[in-house]
């Protein structure tokens, strides 16, 4: 079977679920309807041998609607070919129903998503944040939350505070001084050293 | 504070193996000599840690072979890489489990200011948690300069007034 066979047989059994097929490179994309989500992937793994969930990931297009998407790539060892499953997630909605019963794998990757970008998925077994601690109010990968990070305050829990970014995750600033001197945020236990003692480049 | 205990004296009118020291310098030689440390190996810099417990930098040259991993049995943590919120937490509980007197090293540009992860989900250094004794600058550094840190560390505990800072309440009640 290739995947152009398994696209066909796909869109014969779910004609009004599949909204759209794209092409890009080789790589074959549908995006379908969140309703019966979990009936394609069923019906992908046990009848086209997809037996391999390679990732789960989701993509906030903030300000659309629907803001949330959700995508997963599924591989068949078996028959060596990739598909894409693309679904919407609305914002008012946030849920997306669980394939961690039709892949085991599933479980911690809808654990990330539902840690950094606050989809819940109905019926996961074991819904916690997995890289944040339990408990941080925010979900850091959503556009509208800022790349420093926000202020926490959980006394005796856990705390953060935004990181010092001055102007980016990487700046300097344009002078002939040290490392240090061009560093904006570096802090300085006394006087910054002389720039011809210390000089990092000759 | 700053003043240096002279470790040790020898007095050469009195036969046998006797030498003259103070007990803060005696306590201090001892206690330099001697720190086991708790490896907090949470990065890269882990494997530049493991480099210096090898054989080729020996760390055990300056008496901190004894790697516990049981904070209860360690003197001195070597936080060695990207401290985590999340990990953040069990740091300062392994750190609070450790026994005093206790010291702490910051090895590498992450434990000491967060390094290059300027973001929500790093702590910027681990001295917003634990007083930090040592900071070894390098992403990460190299043995040796981990092996200096470590030398400050036992020039700076030589420093200390062991007696009488840390066992003060005794003092008093005799």
């Amino acid at each position: 079977m290739t995947c152009e066979d398994a696209v066909k047989k796909l869109r014969e059994a779910f004609p009004d679920s599949i909204h759209e097929e794209t092409q890009f490179r080789g790589e074959t994309t549908l995006r379908i309807a969140k309703s019966s989500l979990r009936d394609i992937c069923l019906h992908a793994r046990d009848r086209m041998g997809f037996d391999y969930l390679v990732d789960i990931s989701s993509v906030d297009h903030f300000g659309q609607e629907p803001r949330y998407e959700m995508v997963y790539e599924l591989y068949s060892l078996r028959n060596e070919f990739h598909l894409r499953l693309k679904t919407e997630v609305s914002e008012d909605d946030n849920t997306a129903p669980t394939v961690s019963d039709i892949w085991p794998t599933a479980d911690w990757h809808e654990r990330e998503v539902y840690d950094l970008m606050g989809i819940r998925f109905i019926d996961h077994p074991d819904l916690r944040r997995i890289l944040m601690w339990e408990g941080y109010p925010y979900h850091p990968l959503r556009k509208d939350f800022p790349l420093e990070g926000k202020t926490t305050d959980l006394p005796g829990v856990a705390f953060s505070e935004p990181a010092p970014l001055a102007g980016g995750p990487f700046v300097t600033i344009p002078t002939d001084g040290t490392t240090q001197v061009r560093e904006p945020r570096a802090r300085h236990a006394g006087e910054i050293p002389s720039p011809e003692k210390f000089l990092a480049e000759p | 504070m700053s003043t240096t205990l002279s470790p040790v004296a020898y007095d050469g009118k009195i036969e046998g193996n006797v030498i003259f020291t103070q007990l803060d310098a005696a306590i201090n030689w001892m206690r330099s000599h001697s720190l086991w440390p708790m490896p907090m190996g949470l990065a890269c810099c882990a494997i530049e840690l493991m480099a210096a417990s090898s054989s080729r930098f020996d760390i055990s040259r300056f008496g901190a072979e004894v790697m516990r991993f049981s904070p209860r049995q360690a003197d001195v943590m070597i936080v060695a890489g990207t401290v985590t919120y999340k990990m953040a937490l069990a740091v300062k509980r392994i750190w609070d489990q450790m026994p005093e007197p206790k010291w702490c090293i910051a090895m590498g540009a992450c434990a000491s200011s967060g390094g290059m992860y300027r973001s929500y989900a790093v702590l910027q250094g681990i001295d917003h948690l634990i007083p930090v004794d040592v900071y070894v600058s390098g992403c990460p550094p190299r043995p040796e300069a981990l092996l200096d840190g470590l030398m400050k560390l036992q020039a700076k505990i030589m420093k200390e007034h062991s007696v009488t800072e840390q066992k003060k309440e005794l003092l008093e009640n005799l």
